[in-house]
């Protein structure tokens, strides 16, 4: 039998160790500095609480790390020093929608989460919108 | 349907010469309504005789919608350019080899260094046998196709909550869930459960069948034998002279079995989409865009970026910025304009169509997917695991590992999948990551898998195609809700325009989409042209 041809129950076995030992790595390693908030949520919803975690772990794919937005064949809008964001609700309605290419996020998001990542977007990239939006905001714009 | 012994004139004779006589078109009408080819919408290339001399179309965006329609419009006697936003063509039909570079949106840059005939589908990657349009190109210009394994019963299905995080076998999960099934059925047949259904006739046949199809014993029980071994594979494979006996392997306890949810992955290549055979071009799937660049490409112009579509009763004039010279706005007028700008960036661009058709480009969403591409040293899952081709499934955030369809037992470095999510939470979590750190999240989950690879991984890249400039986004996300308000209006032709791509198909994120969008587009512009 070749050195390489393992059989696989015994494949299994050195699997099954390392299973544990990477389990331990995915706990670690699928949180940040702040100890609560996931890299990566588990099931269909987004499990992140925070306002900066959601937006570190959703909109910064397309709007980018200082929300500067970005350029190609056509535009992630620039959520930095943006007028638009003066009305909270108009926001939430995008975040909860989605309009054009951006996909709704409503049902990945609890009412709190809008909420969060939208105050946060409200008060960083040179925002600064101090008249938070809450979770019953946020449910009276879903339909 | 019988081939010989027929009678002196058959229903092929006579659509032979209705074919014949009034083209294709006529033929397949003829077809559909004799009852044939009604599984498929493809009935070959589209017919177009008769166009206007000197009369010009101007295509929109050199990926498969695009070329095919450049190519068959071509042929038709039209005047064709296209405009193309990218330095290649292709669009999502794109595989990345050693070599190349790709800057996404953001500014992330990313060297491939793969090894020579090592690739990575950045976008679609197998071609099921029904995709009759795209098989047809493939055929006519001369991609040569190898097939593409879908399931394999000797990869891994993964929970990290079931069985301790250790992966199960596929045949394991797949011929344990399908005897205790049978065995369960059996049961309740035989319990008279369920007489208000069958008849007695019934249940013997049913029961002869569970026996076979679940490997189930004389008293349809499905038990640790030779018989269940024969579909789970043993604990000691026959072998020869004199060599150990066969030893039968114990099945899944039944509980634990549904509990781990692992029964979730083995539907997956049950599906029409996915079942056998599947295929994919040698050498990578951007294989089908360079042979169609052969044909077309001295008519694209590439780094094109249209930012204004208009139209009048005379012609169509599209204004782009020449991105290859500091973005100078240049224009280029036709006839006629197909446009297979993803809605993603169409629905930024000042365009001249219907209220209703604007409505519907602005109304779909564009859909998350990402995948990884991981070198190894060596093809472990082979020479370690006896795994050729195939997907691993898991509940881990890479979602899947694919291995290599080709070129088993070769020595050297080898190209897997090592994440491919789309939807869902992962596949935002991993866009929104730099493409290095999405690499090394791949290696590291994948290793829960496969603990060979934090020893044999080599280098990988990673596409999101939320930032993909030419892209922003995988495919049009259509709800039946967003489908009923929006479809048809989205593909009328309106007056000199047209559109077309997966996302005005019912086939969305398929080349097959883009495609007989495409073929269906040009047919009805060509109607109103030469009307």
């Amino acid at each position: 039998m070749n050195a390489r041809n393992i059989p696989y129950y015994l494949a299994g076995a050195i699997t099954v160790l390392a299973a544990v030992a990477g389990q331990s790595a995915q706990a670690q390693s699928s949180t940040t500095a702040t100890g609560d908030q996931p890299v990566f949520s588990v099931g269909p919803k987004f499990q992140q609480t925070a306002g900066e975690a959601i937006y570190r772990s959703l909109c910064q794919g397309c709007h980018m790390p200082q929300g500067e937005g970005a350029k190609g064949a056509g535009t992630y809008p620039s959520l930095a020093r943006n007028k638009k964001l003066e009305a909270g609700g108009y926001a939430v309605y995008l975040v909860v929608n989605g309009q054009r290419g951006m996909p709704p996020f409503g049902e990945m998001m609890t009412d709190a989460q809008v909420a969060e990542v939208v105050n946060y977007v409200r008060t960083h990239f040179g925002n600064n919108f101090t008249d938070a939006v809450t979770a019953a905001d946020v449910k009276q714009v879903r339909r | 349907m019988t081939h010989e012994n027929t009678p002196a004139f058959t229903r092929r004779d006579l659509l032979n010469m209705i074919g014949t006589a009034a083209g294709g078109g006529a033929m397949y009408q003829a077809m559909t309504s004799l009852g044939f080819a009604a599984e498929s919408n493809f009935s070959g290339p589209p017919q177009l005789a008769g166009a206007k001399k000197g009369s010009s179309v101007l295509i929109l965006g050199a990926g498969l919608a695009g070329m095919v329609a450049a190519l068959e419009l071509r042929n038709a006697g039209y005047k064709v350019t296209i405009l193309e936003y990218n330095q290649r063509a292709g669009g999502r039909c794109w595989s990345i080899r050693g070599g190349d570079t790709f800057t996404e949106l953001g500014g992330g840059v990313q060297h491939c260094s793969f090894a020579k005939g090592e690739y990575f589908n950045a976008g679609p990657w197998r071609i099921p046998y029904h995709h009759h349009a795209v098989l047809h190109y493939c055929r006519q210009l001369g991609v040569a196709l190898e097939p593409f394994v879908q399931v394999n019963y000797n990869a891994w299905v993964h929970s990290s909550t079931a069985y301790g995080g250790k992966p199960q076998r596929y045949r394991h999960v797949q011929a344990d869930f399908q005897g205790h099934v049978s065995e369960l059925l059996g049961k309740a047949t035989r319990q008279g459960s369920l007489d208000s259904v069958l008849t007695q006739e019934d249940k013997e046949k049913l029961l002869e069948g569970l026996r076979r199809w679940g490997a189930l014993d004389a008293e349809f029980r499905y038990r640790e034998s030779i018989a269940t071994s024969a579909l789970r594979g043993y604990e000691i494979d026959p072998g020869g002279g004199l060599m150990p006996l066969a030893k039968p392997s114990r099945p899944l306890e039944l509980s634990e079995l549904l509990q781990s949810r692992l029964w979730r992955a083995i539907a997956a290549g049950q599906a029409y989409e996915f079942q056998s055979t599947m295929f994919q071009p040698v050498g990578g799937m951007d294989m089908i865009a360079k042979a169609f660049v052969r044909q077309v490409g001295h008519l694209i112009r590439y780094q094109a970026r249209v930012t204004r579509i208009e139209q009048s009763e005379r012609g169509v004039t599209v204004t782009f910025a020449d991105e290859a010279r500091g973005g100078a706005l240049l224009q280029e007028k036709a006839d006629w304009c197909l446009c297979t700008i993803p809605l993603s960036i169409l629905s930024q661009i000042d365009i001249q169509v219907s209220a209703e058709m604007q409505a519907a480009i602005n109304a779909v969403p564009y859909g998350s997917s990402i995948k990884v591409g991981l070198q190894f040293k060596r093809r472990f899952w082979e020479e370690d695991e006896h795994i050729y081709g195939g997907i691993t499934y898991t509940d881990l955030p890479i979602s899947r590992i694919s291995y290599p369809s080709t070129r088993y037992g070769a020595s050297g470095p080898a190209v897997v999948l090592g994440a491919y999510v789309f939807e869902g939470p992962n596949s935002f979590e991993f866009g929104a990551m730099a493409p290095e750190e999405r690499v090394r999240r791949a290696v590291e989950y994948g290793n829960q898998i496969h603990p060979q690879y934090a020893r044999e991984f080599d280098n990988g890249v990673s596409v999101a195609w939320y930032r993909v400039p030419g892209n922003h986004g995988c495919y049009g996300k259509w709800t039946d809700a967003l489908r009923d308000r929006h479809y048809k209006a989205l593909c009328q032709v309106d007056g000199r325009i047209a559109l077309a791509g997966e996302h005005a198909s019912h086939i969305p994120a398929w080349q097959e989409g883009a495609i007989l969008s495409s073929l269906d587009a040009i047919r009805r512009l060509h109607a109103r042209a030469t009307a």
